[in-house]
């Protein structure tokens, strides 16, 4: 586990990071009846094991409520499981298998689990989905705290029939005595009680080769809803009387406002205009008259003159400063390892702005009522955006609710909350609640992008392919998967800060795309060098077994021994994951135009706790790296986004689908970790080097365009 | 300029009151409550707002309400019949052709549209039917899957 994950610069944070607001004093309030098991929110937070260890908490019986709660599990007296997390569901399937972990340790059926998430009035505080650590955090506290609910439950089963609890055991929801003669529902055993504990530092949990729920490709536990279409996103929420919002948005990014005329869109029925600082909007009782309103708005913006993408790595290099995260102690000296080299390389490898895109935009609806101002809104981070609307309306957060529907995905694009804000804004001025959704052209221009970038490399290696020095720069697209797992002697890795000319931020994998395309490009420029192998090559400087499996797996699964002409490999490891991508393309002589064949990945997370879903997490990785590797790319202007909308911003559809097989290494001897982002990295990396290997035509920046 | 005052949807009849102008998305989501079918990029070029107008294919954000008067519109509410779901909804659930599922009407729709036409498309005709519609996590491997399961060509079920 990586311990800096919380701290990297491009997890986008605006806000506080820690706010525990859930406390016991809310908890207690909250508690009717029944049994609740609490995972303190230090368990989360926990690096590893030694606080783990350290937890206190004796066994049975009735514990201090913690200060902080980072979820519980409730088991109320008609026997309904519900589950409060703080995390959201954005298509990553984790209402499913968080559900699982506990249906497994309870031994109910995954219906029976309700998941109560992201709602600050009803969960407790969490810092965000991001950083792939609902699975390798969330999930084992989860799991816990049903297996403590479980035994807390069998003792009460046991002292209603005054036996032994060793006598009473749960099948399929279900207490049953030992020789099934009686039995008792979760209701049943729930009811009347008012039962509050803490997980038990000595709680144990199912093993993984005992798992029944977990480890099976369990379906969408709400799949039926998105199919039909009744599942309501922010986008498809109507309250009373609500009314329709849009923004009017400066011509270009840092433009201040010189003047406005609204009179024009006041005089219109129904329509509310405001005017605050440097922001106008205006709320009207349908889209259409909100359209005419905003247009009818006669406004003149001043904006600074900024560099485009022309000009960017050049700028972003002219910007730099050294940071002290992320790069890590220089180890042995690159003088040396030079000096030892019988080849030496220097090259520089870039990466463009990209765009999220989430097919659902920003969306929020607003409502104040009696001071009190609720949101519903897709985002990735629920307490922070609390915190930017407190900030925002100057407010106490307790006087601030935010509830995230199940989200039309973000892939680290929604961690802020200014759609949050204007629609508040706009509902406070007009007295009624107010929907906001962003149009697709707004979402490109006023979000935020995955971070550009430059990156140095410098190496030397043996004739016999050891790498023996190996220097690494990154300037400005980020720290993440900057080290690797390579078995280099000599080697000094940098990361460099930088001014970024546009709004930049969190996306899928962070900079682990930009690092792992330098890094296993130049690998691949490596082993030409010294004329080995790719596959080969990289192992030559691989000790760590779990790298080494997933190369050869997908090696294997490739036919890679017995490849044609245009096939490319790569291989990495991030956020507790291994990967490894092999691609084969075809490259049009004429137009230059790449097509991707096929691509074989495998990838490691320890123990599977979905297969099904994690296929298709893993699938839908390789098909979104597409667009970054092959077309993928903000052109700007002086503070102007040029290609922000579809028609101009290519994303991957159906034919630009290889054949993709995807080779799952199932380790049930390892913990879980997460699988969202990690699987988006070898690709790039592999469709370059495959590129490499058809044309003879060395491509050093993403997009790939020949 | 005119008013529709009612729209044939999912085989009702309902009452309307909007200018003939206003894309059908909008009447469809604000006005019926039929908010299955989304809004993605407002261009036609994604596919999110697939709704069908007596069987063709409409991309209802740039469809002006007033091209569909008089005629017959499907969204994805009108699939499911007394409770049991089209054979493409089904599939969709089997295939696990969806992660954060807001593409997921408007594909349903867009793969009813060609199973209406060709009972049995073939891989080539399903990819080139679909690629107007745009699934951002990228599950299009499910997806086609998934109509060859409505279809009764799959050769198997994807894990």
């Amino acid at each position: 586990m990586n311990d800096d994950l919380e701290l990297e610069r491009y997890e986008l944070f605006e806000g506080p990071a820690y706010q525990f607001n859930f406390n016991r004093r809310q908890f207690l309030k909250a508690f009717s009846g029944g049994i609740a098991l609490i995972v303190p929110m230090s368990n989360l937070v926990a690096r590893t094991l030694q606080q783990e260890q350290g937890e206190s908490g004796s066994g049975r019986g009735n514990q201090r409520v913690p200060d902080e709660i980072g979820a519980w599990i409730h088991i109320d007296e008609s026997g309904m499981v519900s589950v409060f997390t703080g995390k959201v569901e954005l298509g990553q399937n984790i209402r499913t298998s968080l559900a699982q972990a506990v249906a497994e340790e309870l031994h109910v059926p995954v219906t029976t689990v309700r998941l109560v998430m992201a709602d600050t009035d009803l969960t407790p505080f969490d810092m965000g989905t991001f950083g792939s650590l609902t699975t390798p955090r969330m999930a084992p506290q989860l799991r816990k705290a049903a297996a403590a609910a479980r035994e807390t439950l069998i003792s009460l089963a046991a002292e209603q029939w005054k036996v032994e609890r060793t006598a009473v055991r749960i099948v399929n929801a279900r207490f049953i005595n030992h020789d099934a003669s009686k039995s008792l529902t979760l209701a049943e055993v729930a009811k009347g009680q008012k039962l509050v504990k803490t997980i038990p530092a000595d709680v144990q949990v199912t093993p993984v080769s005992d798992w029944t729920i977990a480890g099976t490709s369990v379906p969408k536990v709400d799949g039926r809803d998105f199919v039909t279409g009744k599942h309501q996103y922010t986008t498809d929420m109507k309250r009373d009387g609500m009314l329709y919002g849009r923004v009017v948005r400066p011509t270009a990014m840092e433009s201040t406002l010189v003047s406005s005329d609204t009179k024009a869109a006041e005089a219109i029925p129904g329509v509310v205009v405001v005017r605050d600082g440097d922001f106008v909007g205006v709320a009207a009782p349908d889209q259409q008259t909100a359209i005419r309103a905003e247009k009818a708005i006669a406004i003149h913006w001043k904006a600074p003159g900024q560099p485009g993408n022309e000009e960017l790595f050049e700028y972003l290099k002219k910007n730099s400063t050294v940071s002290s995260r992320g790069g890590g102690r220089p180890v042995g000296s690159i003088a040396d390892g030079m000096a030892a080299a019988d080849r030496k390389l220097s090259q520089t490898y870039t990466v463009a702005y990209i765009a999220h895109a989430p097919l659902e935009p920003r969306a929020a609806v607003a409502e104040w009522n009696d001071g009190k101002l609720t949101v519903w809104t897709g985002t990735q981070r629920p307490f922070g955006v609390r915190s930017e609307l407190a900030e925002a309306f100057h407010m106490p957060e307790e006087k601030v609710r935010v509830i995230v529907p199940d989200t039309g995905s973000g892939y680290g694009g929604k961690h802020t909350g200014e759609c949050a804000i204007e629609a508040a804004r706009l509902a406070r001025a007009s007295g009624k609640p107010v929907k906001l959704v962003w149009t697709r052209e707004e979402e490109f221009n006023w979000a935020y992008f995955r971070p550009a970038g430059v990156i140095e490399v410098s190496s030397g290696v043996k004739n016999d392919g050891t790498v023996t020095a190996w220097e690494f720069h990154n300037y400005n697209s980020g720290a993440s998967a900057i080290q690797s797992k390579y078995d280099f002697p000599n080697q000094n890795i940098q990361f460099h800060n930088s001014k970024s000319p546009l709004r930049q931020g969190s996306y899928r994998g962070l900079a682990a795309t930009a690092n792992h395309f330098a890094r296993e490009v130049h690998m691949d420029e490596l082993a030409h060098l010294v004329n080995m192998d790719p596959v080969e090559f990289r192992l030559k400087n691989i000790k760590d077994q779990r790298l080494k499996a997933a190369l050869e797996a997908a090696a294997n699964a490739f036919g890679w021994s017995r490849r044609k002409k245009g096939c490319g490999i790569a291989c990495g490891f991030e956020k507790g994951s291994y990967v490894a991508t092999a691609a084969e393309v075809s490259v049009d002589a004429k137009t230059g135009r790449v097509k991707i064949e096929r691509a074989v990945e495998a990838f490691e997370c320890g123990a599977i706790v979905n297969r099904m879903h994690l296929n298709n997490q893993v699938e839908g990785a390789v098909v979104q790296a597409i667009g970054g590797a092959l077309f993928e790319n903000i052109q700007f202007k002086d503070g102007q986004i040029l290609n922000g909308k579809f028609s101009r911003y290519r994303l991957p559809r159906f034919s630009d689908m290889p054949k993709i097989e995807i080779v799952l290494l199932d380790r049930k001897d390892l913990p879980s970790a997460g699988a969202g982002e990690t699987p988006i990295v070898g690709l790039a990396p592999a469709v370059g080097n495959a590129i490499f290997d058809a044309t003879g035509n060395r491509l050093r920046s993403l997009p790939l365009t020949p | 300029m005119a008013n529709v005052t009612s729209l044939n949807v999912n085989g009702k009849r309902l009452r309307v009151d909007v200018d003939s102008q206003t894309p059908l998305l909008q009447v469809l989501r604000d006005r019926l409550n039929l908010t299955g079918t989304k809004y993605g990029c407002g261009e036609a070029r994604c596919g999110a707002c697939t709704v069908l107008v007596d069987g063709q294919i409409m991309r209802s954000c740039v469809t002006p309400v007033g091209r569909a008067g008089g005629k017959q519109v499907t969204t994805i509410e009108g699939l499911e019949k007394d409770g049991k779901l089209h054979p493409l909804q089904e599939a969709f659930l089997k295939a696990d052709a969806l992660q954060c599922g807001y593409c997921t009407s408007g594909m349903i729709m867009s793969a009813s549209s060609l199973l209406n036409k060709i009972s049995k498309p073939s891989r080539e005709e399903i990819v080139k039917h679909m690629d107007g519609n745009v699934c951002r996590c990228g599950t299009y491997a499910r997806i086609v899957n998934a109509i060859e399961i409505a279809a009764g060509t799959a050769k198997e079920v994807a894990e």
